[in-house]
């Protein structure tokens, strides 16, 4: 087959909104592939017979099916593909570093060109909702068990699916308002528009997943308590607690964690203040310390917001910059601005308790740490001042530790998170409790969140049940 | 959605509401609160709970009308649902069981001192309640005081009750009753509980008081609730409320308190509130 076909180099690019349009409004950045603009790239795929962008992919997608059926313009049978083991494609098409996993590992990679299968994916799945008729999947009859899902983020709406397909009820308990964990509260409607993921949660809904809003797990009722309803129950609660730098200042206002900042724009809709009744601060220069994912949202809905100088201050170079590539090239466009090989050391305020100054130090890096990366050093005496009338801290999260002080016979490791004795199913040290998902990685990615979710929902359904399901359990929740 | 069972004014820009909330309800301590939500769309703002009925299955709580949540909360009347109520959320306040306890509170806080009250008397601790309001008009809820504590005295700015003045003048009326505490707590604005805390902490005896910064999640997820602790960083809604009056940087509080005030058009807090945040 590939044989045959001449190798088409140019990867499709994807419409956007232009830089200087996009800077100004909350929409999605990226229109999406035309049907046209789909089949082409697919058609460039050369269907490998060992088709090696599979292991890039942490849930073993079946990426040249997929393709392929794309290419013969063959749309519900692709997304019925990619179903079989991605049950939010609308998300993964958008959010997955792809070019750290399927695209990196893609054959046509080494000639600079990997099939854009995020894109596609997106576009397969965008293309399912605009149907009328959307497909529901085969359901097993009842088996009279009950499970409790807590969490609706990625790895909770993964687990609930999967159950209640194979017959057993589930309630999902979420402790927000709304459902969707951080892709409702956290990444921002110009990167995931929040009709998708109400889309998404409404498909659960409709398989029959009953969600319960409003309901904080170690508070509303214990652990304990909600085991006695319940025949097994999976965490999946994400890593929600923001870290601070711990230096002089944070407390002052003005000072921000990311997860207060988006929660306020996104979950509470700030930007659409004052008719939301969120109240949202305009500030006019913007420091966001950080320079992953979380930061580069930050310091772009800053600008959304009208900052007139948005930047990101990270303490390494643009090369260990742990944010997607992809968007790191977006931010630049809408003109924020990155210092690198910088910290921040102290926050000074004025007699009202406002952030004035962020005072910084600049680095250099010096011997290569743990990580393999080169570890930045302080350079004395390089403090210098920036004016700033906000800082967005993004330097990471770790578990919400509100379920283990409530629950003591539940294990959790030295950083927070809980202890899993199979990283293979999620299996926690206590009686029928499994976990997922950020909660037993750290702050990792939605497709990691889910791929532990479908791995827990096996074990779960092999625990209520005595049957083993068939098929390979990718490997996901080990990475 | 939660219906509201009941909802009336107790005093002038005070408010009672009882909601059905039966998984709240069989769950919640004194010292604890909820997230509501007056609307869809709405703000989540924190309210203390004031009591409750494990029983019937509803959660009383008592707001001060101060801006646009609470004010639309006011307009809601009995057998209207709101889409949010979530909790009990923070850690359930501490109950000495024995020793004489004083328990100062104003404004909303004397209805979220209730169940502390009840619960030191059931405990067995002798309490000793101050209620303190700009008049005896804003007062309310002396008679379920005075049910179960050994005294209770007011304090009134205008004189029209009890104690004329603030609470400055309370170490010496402590004197005069005879009272040596052993603990004191504080429930109201944050004027109140850092005044008090300043005014009592020559006593020795810790000072708990129930601070009130301005939250979002109250799950311990955006830190905006983030105060200051004997110098540490704490969260109010995970790892407070309660905190010891004499630690808290009430300084850094204020000032984080007023932080959207032009946004949340404070002249209309101002007016029913005289001293402000
Ligand atoms: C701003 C931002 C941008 C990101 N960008 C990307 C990206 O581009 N690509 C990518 O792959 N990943 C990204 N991530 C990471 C990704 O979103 C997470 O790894 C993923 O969402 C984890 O899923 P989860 O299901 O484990 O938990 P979460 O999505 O965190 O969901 C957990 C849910 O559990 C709820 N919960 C917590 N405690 C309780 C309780 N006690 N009771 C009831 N409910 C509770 C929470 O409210 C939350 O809704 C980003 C994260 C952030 C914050
Ligand atoms: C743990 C806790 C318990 C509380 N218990 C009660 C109670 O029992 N009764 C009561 O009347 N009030 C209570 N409050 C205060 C109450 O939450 C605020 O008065 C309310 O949020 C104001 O909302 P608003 O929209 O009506 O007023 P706004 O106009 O929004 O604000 C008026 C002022 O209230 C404060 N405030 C605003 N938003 C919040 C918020 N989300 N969280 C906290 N404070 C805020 C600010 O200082 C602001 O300046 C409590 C606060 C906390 C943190
Ligand atoms: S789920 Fe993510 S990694 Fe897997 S094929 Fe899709 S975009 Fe690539
Ligand atoms: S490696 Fe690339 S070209 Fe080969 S099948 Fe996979 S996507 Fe197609
Ligand atoms: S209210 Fe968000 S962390 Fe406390």
């Amino acid at each position: 087959m590939a044989e045959k076909k001449k190798l088409d180099l140019e990867r499709r690019a994807m419409p956007k909104q232009p830089p200087h349009i996009r800077r100004r409004n909350f929409r999605e950045v990226a229109h999406g592939y035309t049907p046209e603009l789909a089949i082409a790239e697919a058609n460039r795929c050369i269907l490998c017979k060992k088709p090696s962008c599979i292991e890039g992919c942490p849930v073993d997608i079946d990426i040249p099916a997929f393709v392929r059926r794309l290419a013969e313009g063959d749309f519900l049978g692709a997304i019925h593909k990619l179903k079989q083991t991605n049950c939010l494609p609308a998300v993964c098409g958008r959010v997955c570093p792809q070019e750290t996993q399927c695209e990196e590992k893609c054959n046509l990679r080494k000639k600079n060109a990997p099939i854009a299968v995020g894109r596609l994916e997106r576009f397969a799945a965008d293309w399912e909702a605009t149907q009328v008729q959307q497909q529901m999947p085969e359901m097993r009859p009842p088996t009279g068990k009950k499970v409790a899902v807590v969490g609706s983020g990625p790895a909770g709406v993964t687990v609930a699916g999967d159950l209640i397909k194979l017959g057993h009820k589930v309630v999902m308990y979420e402790a927000l308002h709304e459902p969707g964990g951080v892709l409702t509260y956290g990444i921002p409607e110009f990167r995931l528009p929040k009709q998708i993921v109400r889309r998404e949660i409404d498909y659960i809904r409709k398989l029959g997943v009953e969600v319960v809003c409003d309901y904080v797990v170690g508070r509303t009722k214990t652990l304990e308590q909600l085991l006695d309803r319940y025949d097994a129950m999976f965490l999946g609660t994400g890593a929600g607690l923001p870290w601070f730098l711990e230096i002089p200042g944070e407390n002052l206002c003005g000072v921000y964690s990311a997860n207060e900042y988006l929660t306020r724009m996104n979950l509470m809709r700030g930007f659409a203040y004052p008719k939301s009744s969120m109240p949202i601060k305009r500030h006019r220069r913007v420091a966001v310390f950080g320079g992953g994912n979380v930061a580069m949202d930050s310091a772009r809905t800053a600008v959304r917001l009208g900052a007139e100088e948005s930047y990101i201050i990270y303490r390494r170079s643009r090369l260990e910059l742990p944010a997607r590539i992809e968007e790191v090239e977006n931010a630049e466009e809408e003109g924020v601005i990155f210092q690198f090989l910088t910290l921040p050391v102290r926050l000074i305020g004025d007699e009202d308790g406002w952030l004035k100054e962020v005072e910084c130090l600049r680095m250099e890096l010096g011997e290569p740490d743990a990580s393999g990366r080169r570890k930045p050093v302080k350079i004395p005496g390089s403090e210098f001042r920036m004016p700033m009338d906000a800082v967005v801290v993004a330097i990471g999260n770790s578990p919400n530790p509100l379920i283990p002080r409530c629950t003591p016979d539940l294990m959790v490791n030295k950083n927070g998170t809980i202890f899993v004795s199979d990283v293979q199913t999620g299996k926690t040290s206590k009686d029928k409790v499994w976990a997922g998902g950020d909660v037993v990685t750290g702050a990792a990615t939605v497709i990691l969140a889910m791929g532990a979710g479908r791995a827990a929902a096996r074990s779960m359904h092999e625990y209520l049940t005595g049957e083993k399901l068939a098929g390979t359990t990718s490997e996901v929740a080990s990475s | 959605m939660f219906k509201i069972v009941k909802l009336q004014r107790m005093v002038p820009n005070i408010h009672l509401m009882e909601v059905d909330a039966p998984e709240v309800a069989e769950q919640v301590q004194p010292g604890q609160f909820v997230i509501v939500r007056a609307a869809e769309g709405g703000e989540r703002i924190p309210l203390s709970v004031a009591d409750w009925d494990r029983k019937a299955g509803t959660v009383t709580v008592v707001f001060m009308e101060v801006g646009a949540s609470t004010g639309r909360l006011a307009r809601l009347k009995a057998g209207d649902n709101i889409p949010t109520l979530a909790g009990p959320l923070g850690k359930p306040t501490a109950i000495a069981s024995a020793g004489q306890v004083v328990c100062v509170a104003g404004c909303y806080g004397i209805a979220s001192m209730f169940p502390i009250v009840r619960a030191l008397h059931e405990a067995g601790a002798e309490v000793t309640v101050v209620l303190e309001a700009r008049g005896s008009f804003l007062l309310y809820w002396e008679d379920r005081m005075r049910a179960l504590a050994k005294r209770v005295f007011t304090i009134t700015r205008d004189g029209s009750s009890g104690l004329r003045g603030h609470v400055s003048g309370l170490p010496e009326m402590l004197r005069q009753a005879g009272v040596a505490p052993s603990q004191v707590m504080v429930n109201g604005c944050t004027f109140l509980m850092s005044q008090t805390s300043k005014t009592l902490g020559g006593l020795g005896v810790p000072i708990t008081v129930s601070l009130n910064p301005i939250m979002i999640d109250g799950t311990g997820m955006c830190g905006v609730c983030r105060v200051s602790v004997g110098g540490q960083m704490k969260f109010a809604c995970v790892d407070g409320p309660d905190f010891d009056g004499r630690e808290v940087d009430w300084k850094e509080l204020l000032a984080r308190r007023k932080q959207y005030l032009d946004e949340e058009a404070y002249l209309c807090h101002r007016a029913s509130c005289a001293r402000g945040v």
